[in-house]
């Protein structure tokens, strides 16, 4: 206890400013290759769950099929399984499909708690699309498909960004997924790389540790101060004729 | 431009806890071309259905739809060359005025020329070629609307479906609008199809008014024709303002005349009428009168005046309703602006005898 309150250890300010934690990071971990792997795997499972999730979303919410409700609901419950139960049977499919060790068992699982969560947050979102502007295009001579892309995704565009930007955000910070299926280091994304690389044995070098996490917060800050409009516009489902 | 015929057309809805609603029952009607015919009634009467099953919007559980010699039963909305105009307009607010109007043509891949031409002949037309650059939320309730209308008549459809067009405007607005959209139909001389639940939007507009209570179509006629030979107490209460004064009576025979008799009043069947209502004497029947149709009497008339007690005054302008009680009875009736009456004051009120309603009392059918 008296080490944590002692002030030259722990000082208020900082009395020495340097780069050298930077360089660390940069030159003696391979922490370009972790952001790639991390870009690479929040970007396809963004993409991928939000071309499922408007689907899925629309079918429920507009077609209106007998078990639309059900389905709906099943999903949200989906969501709500804890990835510490769905790792296991996962860890077997993704042995069994050869993926293990890739970026792309990362890929393919983490639209596992993605679309449940996208797909909710756009039903929520499609309910507030006026049913009459679908009906109007249809007499316009408009066909289903074409009503969801010239119509619906347009007047969706905050909501889509809205979801995009929660899947990115829950895609780039997953921890579990990948600690469980990725063990090279060069696989690694920026999570895991940090803590495993930088944390050896029980040493904790927090100096580049702490200069990783401010760095591989730049990203997910940039894309929410982008969106930031249409993010609160999605979140408030705010459509205005 | 195409006549449209209903024939036999049901809906049923299956609402939560599986019960059967039955929206439209057996709905029959062959509207001419060019015909400018009004679906009036209540809410949940069944009215909007029926647009929408004509549009493609809705299934139809049982009969036939056809436009011109078309069955358009199983044909998508897409395909049945019709245009509507919704309640809340249902324009796309992300797309300009101009490529509003321009939407159903770029679908059914016209030339850019032709578009071009056909949405300014449209915009003029309406008056609204300066706003065709703004979005629909720049607009005002009105613009909205003429949009609304202009999105329909650059496709020069077969049939025009309006919904309740008119009833997001102000009042003012409104009686404006109407009026446009009557001069339209002259212009496009077209076969249209609407529906509202104003009887006055339905009675100054439609050439032929539809008119409808739980699913079931109670009357068609000319406007005046309801107004002045309605079918049942229902379209006699539905159409003209203020509403009919239904009052419970008998019918007596007295001094071989025949009289309905209420509570505070008399009043004498007229000759010809008389002669169809024998099988009704000593019998309880509903009057209907129009507040139309009562005015201040200056002497009592036996069976011709009706003494009331005025119990408040609402003067509109070009006419004062009076809110009367005679006996049991309430009344309203609309006299001359220029007819001096307080509130609390004990009146005489004329009966325009030739003009009386008699309602069965069981199946409110009209027995005039």
């Amino acid at each position: 206890m008296k080490e944590l309150y002692n002030l030259k250890l722990n000082p208020f300010y900082i009395h020495s400013p340097t780069l050298a934690n930077v360089k660390t990071l940069f030159f003696d971990t391979i922490f370009f290759r972790w952001m790639y792997n991390t870009f690479f795997v929040a970007i396809l499972s963004t993409v991928i769950s939000l071309g499922a999730s408007l689907l899925a979303a629309y079918a429920i919410q507009r077609l209106k099929f007998k078990t639309s409700g059900p389905t709906g609901l099943a999903i949200f419950f989906g969501y709500l399984i804890p990835p510490t139960i769905l790792f296991i049977p996962l860890a077997t499919i993704i042995f069994d499909l050869r993926l293990w060790d890739s970026l792309w068992s990362l890929v393919l699982t983490y639209p596992t708690f993605l679309i449940p969560f996208c797909t909710w947050l756009l039903m929520g979102y499609f309910k507030s699309i006026p049913k009459e502007m679908e009906e109007c295009a249809m007499i316009d001579g408009a066909s289903r498909l074409r009503v969801f892309w010239r119509i619906v995704i347009p007047l969706c565009l905050p909501g889509i960004f809205s979801a995009g930007i929660f899947a990115f955000t829950l895609s780039w910070n997953e921890f579990l997924y990948a600690l469980a299926f990725i063990s090279t280091t060069e696989s690694k994304t920026v999570p895991i790389g940090l803590v495993t690389e930088l944390v050896r044995g029980d040493v904790y070098h927090w100096g580049p540790l702490m200069t990783g996490a401010l760095l591989a917060s730049v990203p997910v800050a940039l894309v929410y101060s982008f969106f930031v409009e249409h993010y609160v516009a999605g979140l408030t489902g705010a459509l205005k004729e | 431009m195409a006549k449209v015929t209903l024939e036999n057309v049901s809906k049923h809805f299956v609402s939560k806890g599986s019960t059967e609603v039955v929206a439209v029952k057996d709905f029959s009607l062959e509207i001419e071309d060019k015909e400018f015919v009004v679906f009036v009634g209540p809410s949940g009467c069944g009215k909007t259905t029926t647009l929408r099953m004509i549009a493609g919007l809705e299934e139809i559980t049982q009969g036939n739809i056809y436009i011109g010699d078309r069955l358009i039963n199983r044909v998508p909305a897409k395909d049945r060359d019709i245009a509507m105009v919704f309640q809340n307009y249902a324009l796309y607010p992300h797309m300009t005025v101009f490529d509003n109007l321009a939407f159903s043509l770029e679908m059914r891949k016209f030339s850019k020329e032709e578009i071009n031409q056909r949405v300014r002949e449209a915009a003029e037309l309406l008056e609204i070629s300066e706003l065709l650059n703004r979005k629909p939320k720049q607009l005002s309730g009105g613009q909205r609307q003429r949009v609304a209308v202009g999105r329909t008549i650059v496709r020069k459809p077969r049939v025009f479906l309006f919904d309740e067009p008119l009833s997001n405007l102000d009042a003012k607005l409104r009686v404006q609008m109407r009026g446009e959209l009557k001069k339209l139909h002259e212009r496009l001389a077209s076969t249209i199809i609407y529906v509202t639940h104003d009887q006055v939007e339905a009675m100054t507009m439609g050439d032929r008014i539809v008119v409808m209570k739980d699913g079931l179509i109670q009357q068609v006629g000319q406007p005046l024709d309801l107004y002045f030979h309605p079918i049942n107490k229902f379209v006699a209460g539905f159409i003209g303002s203020p509403t009919m004064n239904f009052v419970a009576t008998q019918l007596v025979r007295s001094d071989n005349r025949l009289f309905v008799q209420a509570d505070g009043f008399r009043l004498m069947v007229p000759e010809e009428k008389a002669r169809h209502l024998q099988e009704y004497v000593n019998k309880e029947v509903i009057l209907g009168i129009r507040p139309q149709d009562l005015s201040k009497a200056s002497a009592q008339i036996e069976g011709e005046t009706i003494p009331a007690f005025v119990e408040i005054i609402e003067p509109i302008g070009n006419e004062i309703y009076l809110d009367v009680k005679s006996g049991r009875d309430s009344l309203i009736a609309s006299v001359d602006p220029k007819t001096k009456v307080i509130p609390h004051e004990n009146i005489l009120l004329q009966a325009t005898l030739e003009n009386l309603h008699l309602f069965d009392i069981d199946d409110e059918k009209a027995l005039l």
